[in-house]
Order: C-alpha cells, then sequence, then structure tokens
C-alpha cells in the first residue's frame, strides 16, 4: 500500500471520462442527423437545392473563424495548466468573441434563406438542413454560455482543482463542436457545391 | 402552429374528460395523489420524505423509488391491458364493445408506452442503482447529483404520460407513433406531443443513467476487482448501459424530428413536400431494437446470480457468458430492419437483416445453456427468485424461437403485425424482463429492508403469473397464425376468433390475481417483519459482495471498501472466514454527497418544458428552461456538497450495524 | 493526502496539450480545409472523386483534431477514451451505412413512377 503511488485510481478524472462519453452520445445524436440530411438531400419539393443557396465564401470563414476559436481555446487551456489566470481569461475571450462571430454568419446565412422563401418549411431538404446546422448553433450557443459562466467563476475563484476541471470538459465540448463542423463543413455545404 | 395571442397557448376547459371511462381515469389518478398527500399530512411524513427520499443522492433511496414508481405504473398499464382484452372478448360483430375506437387506441398506445419507458426501464434502473456499487465494493455511483437529475427526469416523464389522463387526451398512434398517423393533419390533437415530451424527458434521464452507471463500472471497481473478475450482473449493465449510450440519441433525434413536423411545419416525415415516412420507421427502430435488448440484459445478469445462488454453483461458463453479453450489444445495432421486413425493401436487405436476427439467437442460447448447466449438479433451493427463473427458461424459449420464425422475412410477411407478433415479443418481455427484474426485487428484497418477503405469497403469485401469462397469450398465437391483426377494437363472429379471446381474457384476469397478490405479499410481509428478521445480511448464502454487508445496507454501504482476488468475492470471503483468517479491517474517513432539492427542482422545470411545448405556451416552457440553466449554475457555485464522516465515527456507525438489532 | 496529489497530477497529464501539438493541429487543419475548398470551388475533379477526396480530408482533419486538440494519444492504458471511440465510430457507421442502404433501396422500390419503370425491367418477378 506504502511503495505504489502511481497505480491506485483517486477518481479524479471521473467527470472527465463521464464527460467523454456524453461526447461520444452527441456523435451519434449527430449522426442520426447527417443520416436524416443525407436521405432527404435531394427532397427538395420544387424548391432550390443546396447548390443553388450555399455560398461557399461565406462558409469558408466560418470554418476557419471556428477552427481559431477552437485553437484559442486550447492557448487558453495551456495557460490554465500553468496557473496564469489572466492569460487564460484572455484567451477564453478570444474564443468567445470568434464563437459569437461564427453565430452571427450562420444566423445570417439563415436569415437570408427565410426572407428568400427558402425557410425550414420549404422542404424535406431544408427542414434537414436547419435541424443539422441549426443543432450545431445550438450546442455552440450553449458552449457560449457555459463559457461566459466559467469565465465568472474563474475570475472570482481563481485555477482551483475544480475550476480547471470544469474548463478541460467546456474544452473538450469545444474542440467536439470543431469537429462535427469539419463534417458540416464537409457533407452539407462541399457537397452541395458539387454540381448536381 | 404556434398561437402567441393566448397565454394559455391551446389549453381550455375542452381539455378535461367528457365522458365516464376517461372521468374514472382521471378520478383514479387524481383521487390517489390526494390520497398520498392527505396520508403524508396525517402522518406527519412531508419532512421525512422529504429529507430521507425527495433529496436524497443515495442510489439505495433512488433505486427503491424508480421501483415504486414502476410498481404504480404497473397497476396503471395492466389496468390497460385488463380493458383491452374486456373489449376484445367482447366486441364482436354489432356489438362494439363498452370502448370507443379513439378511446381503444389511446389505452393500447398507453398501455405500450407505460410499459416499456416506465415499468421495464423504471424497474431496470431501480435495481441497478440499488445493486450495483454494492457489487463492486463502492461507497456511490460516479455521478451521485446526476443520478438524482436522472430520476426526475423520470418522474417528469411519468407525470406527463399520467396528466394525459386528466388534461387532454393520449397518443392514439400506437407506442412508437408511425407517421403519418403522428403527424399534426392526421393527429390534430395535444395526444402525440404528451407521448413526445414525455419520452424525450425520461429519455434524457436515461441517457444521464447509462453515462454515470458506464463510468461508475469502469472507474469505480474496488482494488482487486479486474474486469473478468466482476459479477455477472455488472457486466450484463455494463453491456446495457453500452447500448444506452449510443441508442438513445437517436430517439432523442427521431422524437424531436416528429415534434419539429407537427409544430414548426417541418417536412421530415410528411406525405408532401418531401417528406420521408419511412425514415421515421427506420430511425425509430435503430433506437427501438438496441432498447428490448437494454431491457433484456440486466435481467439475465439477475438470472446469472440467482441461478448461481439458489444452486449453490459458481456460475457455469463466466468466460463465454461474457462473450455472449458483447456479442449481444454488438449484434443488437445490426438486427432493426427486422422490425419492418414489410415496409418494401428488397430480399438483398431483407435477407441481411433475417439472416443477423437468427445470428443474435446464438449467443442468447449460449447464456441458456450456461444457466441450464449451472443447475446439473447443483442443490437447487426452490426460493420465490428461482421460480421467476424456471418460468422465464420455458416460457423465454418458446418466446424466442417463435421471434426466430418471425425473423425469416417470408413468414414474417404472413405474420408481421399479427397477434402472433404480439405474442412473440410480450413473451419475451413479460417471461424475460418482467420475471427477470421480479426475480431480482425478491432476491434483493432482503438486503435493503432487512426482512424477507413472504414465500408463500411469492409462490402463489408467481403460478397465477406463469398460468395467466399462458391462457392470455397461447391464444393469441394461435389468432395470430389465423390471421387476427393486432389493435382490432371489433370483429366479425364468423371468424370465430371469440372464444380465444374470452380465454386471453381470463388469462389476464389471473395475472391481475397474480399482481396483487404481490401487493399484498409486500404488505403482510411488512406486517410479519418482526418474525422474518435478516439478521445475518446473508439469507441466501450469497456470492457477491453486496451480502457481505448488513441489511438494511448502512448508507456508507462499506464501512471499509473490500479487496477482491476472485470472482464470487463474498463466497471467497466466506471460506477465509470459516478457515479462520481474520478480515483486517482499518478505518478511515470518507465523504459522502449531501441530499439536494435541485433534482426535485430539474425534474419539475422539465415537467413545465414539457407541458408548456405540448400546450404551446411558450412563456412557461421558455421561464422553465431558463430556471434549469439557473439552478445548473447555482448548484456549480456550490462549494458545500459534500458531507464527511471521520474514521472513528464510521467505525462507531460500522460496529452498531453489525451488532444491533436492525428495523425495516 | 499528498500521495494522492501526486497521482492526481498523473492523471491530469494525459487531458493536456503542449503548445507545438495546437500549433501543428492548427496549422494541419487550416491545411486541410483549405485544400478541400479549393478543390471544390475550382471543379478540380469529377463529381464523384471530388466527393470522395473531400470526405478524406474531412477523416484525416477529424484524426488531426482528435490527436491534437483532444489528446487522444496521450491516453495511457487501459485506454477507455478509444475503446468507447471507436465503439461509437463502429455505429455511427451501422446507423448511416445501414440508414443510406435501407433508405436508397426503398426509395427505388417504393416510388411510383420509378415503379413503373422497374417492374417493366424485371421479367416475371
Amino acid at each position: 500500500m506504502s511503495a505504489t503511488a502511481t497505480v491506485v485510481d483517486d477518481n479524479s478524472d471521473k467527470p472527465i471520462l463521464g464527460f467523454w462519453i456524453y461526447l461520444m452520445t452527441d456523435c451519434v445524436l449527430f449522426a442520426s442527423l447527417f443520416a436524416t440530411y443525407a436521405v432527404l438531400y435531394n427532397n427538395t419539393a420544387g424548391g432550390p437545392s443546396g447548390f443553388q443557396l450555399f455560398n461557399l465564401k461565406n462558409v469558408l470563414a466560418e470554418t476557419l473563424i471556428l477552427l481559431t476559436s477552437s485553437f484559442t481555446c486550447g492557448l487558453a487551456m495551456l495557460a490554465a495548466h500553468k496557473g496564469d489566470r489572466d492569460r487564460t481569461l484572455a484567451w477564453f475571450g478570444v474564443s468567445f468573441l470568434l464563437g459569437i462571430a461564427f453565430l452571427a454568419l450562420e444566423l445570417t446565412e439563415f436569415r437570408h434563406f427565410v426572407q428568400t422563401g427558402n425557410s425550414w418549411r420549404r422542404s424535406g431538404f431544408l427542414s434537414a438542413f436547419f435541424t443539422l446546422v441549426g443543432t450545431h448553433g445550438l450546442h455552440i450557443t450553449v458552449g457560449l454560455t457555459w463559457m461566459v459562466t466559467l469565465m465568472v467563476q474563474v475570475f472570482r475563484r481563481g485555477l482551483t482543482r475544480a475550476t480547471i476541471r470544469r474548463l478541460t470538459m467546456l474544452s473538450m465540448f469545444w474542440h467536439f463542436l470543431d469537429i462535427i463542423w469539419i463534417f458540416i463543413f464537409t457533407i452539407v455545404y462541399l457537397r452541395g457545391a458539387i454540381a448536381p | 402552429m404556434i398561437e402567441f395571442a393566448n397565454l394559455l397557448g391551446k389549453l381550455n376547459w375542452n381539455a378535461l374528460p367528457h365522458d365516464p371511462i376517461t372521468a374514472g381515469g382521471a378520478a383514479t389518478v387524481v383521487g390517489g395523489v390526494l390520497v398520498v398527500m392527505a396520508a403524508l399530512t396525517y402522518f406527519k411524513r412531508w419532512k421525512w420524505l422529504w429529507k430521507e427520499w425527495l433529496t436524497s443522492l443515495d442510489p439505495k433511496r433512488i433505486g427503491v423509488m424508480y421501483i415504486v414508481v414502476a410498481i404504480v405504473m404497473l397497476v396503471r398499464a395492466g389496468t390497460d391491458a385488463l380493458m383491452m382484452r374486456a373489449q376484445q372478448a367482447v366486441s364482436v360483430g354489432n356489438n362494439h364493445g363498452f370502448l370507443s375506437s379513439n378511446h381503444f387506441q389511446q389505452i393500447f398506445s398507453a398501455h405500450g408506452t407505460i410499459m416499456i419507458f416506465f415499468v421495464a426501464m423504471g424497474l431496470m434502473f431501480g435495481l441497478i442503482n440499488l445493486v450495483l456499487p454494492l457489487m463492486l465494493g463502492a461507497r456511490d455511483v460516479a455521478f451521485p447529483f446526476l443520478n438524482s437529475i436522472s430520476f426526475w427526469l423520470f418522474g417528469a416523464g411519468v407525470v406527463l404520460v399520467n396528466l394525459s389522463l386528466v388534461i387532454g387526451s393520449f397518443s392514439a398512434a400506437g407506442w412508437l407513433a408511425y407517421p403519418p398517423l403522428s403527424e399534426l393533419r392526421y393527429s390534430p390533437g395535444v395526444g402525440v406531443d404528451y407521448w413526445i415530451w414525455s419520452l424525450q424527458i425520461a429519455g434524457i434521464g436515461s441517457l444521464l443513467s447509462g453515462i454515470n452507471f458506464l463510468t461508475t463500472i469502469i472507474k469505480m471497481r474496488c482494488k482487486g476487482m479486474s474486469l473478468m473478475k466482476m459479477p455477472m450482473f455488472v457486466w450484463t449493465v455494463m453491456g446495457a448501459m453500452t447500448l444506452v449510450i449510443f441508442a438513445f440519441p437517436i430517439l432523442t433525434v427521431t422524437l424531436t424530428l416528429l415534434y419539429l413536423d407537427r409544430t414548426f411545419g417541418m417536412h421530415f416525415f410528411t406525405a408532401g413536400a418531401g417528406g420521408n415516412m419511412m425514415m421515421y420507421v427506420n430511425l425509430i427502430w435503430a433506437w427501438g431494437h438496441p432498447e428490448v435488448y437494454i431491457l433484456i440484459l440486466p435481467a439475465f445478469g439477475v438470472f446469472s446470480e440467482v441461478v448461481a445462488t439458489f444452486s449453490r454453483k459458481r456460475l457455469f461458463g463466466y468466460t463465454s457468458m461474457v462473450w455472449a453479453t458483447w456479442a449481444i450489444v454488438v449484434l443488437s445495432f445490426s438486427v432493426w430492419l427486422h422490425h419492418f421486413f414489410t415496409m418494401g425493401a428488397g430480399a438483398d436487405v431483407n435477407g441481411f437483416f433475417g439472416i443477423m436476427t437468427m445470428v443474435i439467437a446464438v449467443p442468447t442460447g449460449v447464456k441458456m445453456f450456461n444457466w441450464l448447466f449451472t443447475m446439473y449438479r447443483g442443490r437447487i433451493l426452490l426460493a420465490t427468485p428461482m421460480r421467476w427463473f424456471l418460468g422465464f427458461v420455458v416460457l423465454f424459449t418458446i418466446g424466442g424461437v417463435a421471434g426466430v420464425l418471425l425473423g425469416v422475412p417470408p413468414i414474417d410477411f404472413q405474420l408481421h403485425n399479427t397477434l402472433f407478433l404480439v405474442a412473440h415479443f410480450h413473451t419475451m418481455i413479460v417471461s424475460g424482463v418482467l420475471f427477470g427484474y421480479f426475480a431480482g426485487v425478491t432476491y434483493w428484497f432482503p438486503k435493503f429492508s432487512g426482512f424477507r418477503l413472504n414465500e408463500r405469497l411469492g409462490g402463489y403469485a408467481f403460478w397465477c403469473w406463469l398460468v395467466g401469462f399462458i391462457l392470455a397469450f397461447v391464444p393469441l398465437y394461435i389468432l395470430g397464425l389465423m390471421g387476427a391483426t393486432r389493435r382490432l377494437d371489433n370483429y366479425s363472429p364468423s371468424l370465430g376468433w371469440q372464444p380465444l379471446f374470452i380465454v386471453a381474457g381470463v388469462g389476464a384476469a389471473i395475472i391481475a390475481v397474480g399482481l396483487t397478490l404481490q401487493i399484498l405479499q409486500l404488505l403482510v410481509s411488512i406486517r410479519q417483519r418482526q418474525q422474518t428478521r435478516d439478521t445475518t445480511g446473508d439469507p441466501w448464502n450469497g456470492r457477491t459482495l453486496e451480502w457481505s454487508t448488513p441489511s438494511p445496507v448502512p448508507f456508507y454501504n462499506f464501512a471499509v471498501t473490500p479487496e477482491v482476488d476472485s470472482r464470487d468475492p463474498f463466497w471467497a470471503i466466506k471460506q477465509a472466514r470459516s478457515a479462520g483468517i481474520e478480515d483486517k479491517s482499518t478505518y478511515e474517513a470518507i465523504t459522502l454527497p449531501k441530499n439536494s432539492p435541485i433534482g426535485l427542482f430539474v425534474g419539475t422545470l422539465a415537467f413545465l418544458i414539457g407541458f408548456g411545448a405540448i400546450w404551446h405556451i411558450v412563456w412557461l416552457a421558455g421561464i422553465s428552461l431558463f430556471g434549469i440553466l439557473v439552478l445548473v449554475i447555482v448548484r456549480s457555485n456550490d462549494d458545500h456538497t459534500e458531507r464527511h464522516i471521520s474514521a472513528k465515527k464510521l467505525e462507531e456507525l460500522d460496529k452498531q450495524a453489525r451488532t444491533q438489532e436492525r428495523y425495516a | 493526502m499528498s500521495k494522492q496529489d501526486k497521482v492526481v497530477v498523473a492523471q491530469h497529464d494525459t487531458n493536456r496539450g503542449t503548445l507545438a501539438s495546437y500549433v501543428t493541429g492548427y496549422i494541419f487543419s487550416i491545411y486541410l480545409t483549405f485544400a478541400a475548398y479549393l478543390m471544390v470551388y475550382n471543379h478540380l475533379f469529377s463529381n464523384i472523386v471530388l466527393t470522395t477526396v473531400i470526405v478524406i480530408l474531412a477523416l484525416v482533419q477529424f484524426i488531426v483534431q482528435v490527436l491534437f486538440f483532444l489528446h487522444l494519444g496521450r491516453e495511457t492504458k487501459p485506454r477507455w477514451k478509444l475503446a468507447v471511440m471507436l465503439f461509437m465510430i463502429m455505429v455511427v457507421l451501422i446507423l448511416v451505412g445501414g440508414s443510406l442502404w435501407i433508405m436508397s433501396n426503398l426509395n427505388t422500390r417504393m416510388t411510383p413512377q420509378q415503379m413503373n419503370n422497374y417492374m417493366n425491367n424485371q421479367q416475371g418477378l
């Protein structure tokens, strides 16, 4: 019992494993939405297809913004593990602003579609598009809310074991959302832009 | 569409029941709640209820609450079954029985929904809560607070489904609500929305439990308990929770898409504008098939424990059981199309899924043989749990081969959606899931209450269930082969079906007697508890760690966490004790979670979100959602969520528990 | 208590990255994103080839981000996170692949106009 220091699992990373498992369930959730999108892809009901609707330049901007946000989140975590509270908050602040920018671009795209009569009510294809991309956007919104809440907590309590653990989970969530976006970028937008 | 104008959305006085039978149902629900509240007030037990049960994060308490709710729901859905049997026994030709068609449809929809989601899942999560930490040599589950949230989300689902009896109506689209019937056009009322939200909320609770219990098994096994030393019940729970985490997100999505169609005019499954109804069937069964394996695997686990204990022999073929469990887990993701062979896929698709359905029968067969080989040359004690197992062996085998028959696509074309199918799945779920969890409840009852259940009444109840089930469902196998479709509320006398329906009705009544005897058993046992006290903590001469604790189990489970080095670790400990080897135990301080009301509050707010979503009361749903966010933040900022028990106090409590007489 | 602290630090190491890993991951991801984007924007290949290539690029970027941002490679034995992820991937492949196979099969056989053509082409069905 005395000499072997590393073998005992003190369960401090239970929440990390639990949160990882939750992320895996979220992958299946998105997979179901992707499957539905793929099945309804051609069901445009006389309305426009992705090819006609999607603005690739906009999407590229969104992609790079979110990717950068994921990167700055990583930088924030490096600062957190070094115990540098101010730098941690600064980098999370950058991630937050980039996340807002992403959402703003996405909502602009959605609004444009709706205003030109191509809302989620138009066809099965559009229902699937709005729901898949919208669910990702909702996850981003939740992530941003979480980010603000944790930033306040870190500001007031500093970088303790508990706050670092929560930041770790938030950063896992944030990276995961960028990973899902890779697939949305590819399967929804790039695939859609390939001539039918 | 959403009515913003009206503050109460679609809700108005018309939502209250307007015929005698529904009014009777509503009165029973409301009356039942009032009676319970009156009793709590009269016996001055509100504070006790709050402190000991509602805000408890102890999985032993949460487990009991799940089981109590599940049994109440069993009575509810069982009543639905009796009404259906009665209707089908008399509604022949010009006699349309006593239920309108719409009411009959709501009844069978409610029956199936409640039995699967609230009875079976409730019993399962209840038993896992009670037994899993103890079997692992742990004090708690991985995330006790999340565990409470899961229970109260389950509770919110229960309240919603039963509220539909009082305000509004329930879905009339079957327990799986296929479109187009479940779309707004053909189900314009709130029924399908009640169904959606009740399941959505309870489903999230289940998903969280899956994450919780899986992490518990991975991370909280006591020292020495490697994976291949875990009890079989733990392995089956691990398999089932793996299924939960990967299947339930599919349900979440499918329910959401249906709700989006109904409420926001989307076109996932509509009959036009690019909807694809068949995709609903595909998705719902991609969840639905793993779901039935989620239900059965822990029941198989219970049987493994029961058979070994009551044969006084270790489980035969442990390694093959583990492999069979994981084979079932993996394969259960590859058979789901067998639920819709007749939807029109080609021979290649149907053939593939038909073959996979055959294959998945094999590991279940392996398990069956292993149980029988465990019994062979064992010294069988025919206690109530063992009776449930033996009933299972006979019935489940019959139902299982009926299932293999159904798995052959050309045969299924004849039998799909007939009463043959209904008989098959009831055989699996009643003799497998229900008998299994009954065995579990009767097996572990003394551990958690401190006294034993009346064996005689248990025996009578079992025989009523067995005989009742045979009488209720063998006629259905025959009727199905004769061409009777499911969900019929009237049929022609020239078909000659009525006698069989009458026999089935008698069977259902006998099952009802059995259930009544079980409730009577509980009441009688409580009254007799002084005589049947379990003073050793090990009434059955068990093999696994839960039997090493006093009965009832103290709140900390183990004063000193055990160290194991073999399977059936308690058996090994007992051998060591009788060989004179002493337990060396040094007490250490422990931390356990404090009570918290937040689970209950979250469940209440979730219920209000559901209610708002159903009746289109947007502000209610919005505020409740915000409320949940606030509660999460409050909890996150709470630094005092644990209580500490010193080593000295622990030693005191432990000595007390082991020497003093315990009262239930 | 101090013994436990030592163990805790060891555990947390597997959930952390280094500056090198984040920068590498970021640069690779940008490269893969632009590669896919430019190929599509300039329609460099035929439809099918293009689709295949961008999907492969997406899968590569997925692996890059899982390794460099989520640090899955640093997990020590027993590799539970990896195991759960592999199981998830299996489920996703079965769910998505199976659904596409099933639904396309159903669509072909259950769509009215095509049904007539199909039946006309099948002799002696």
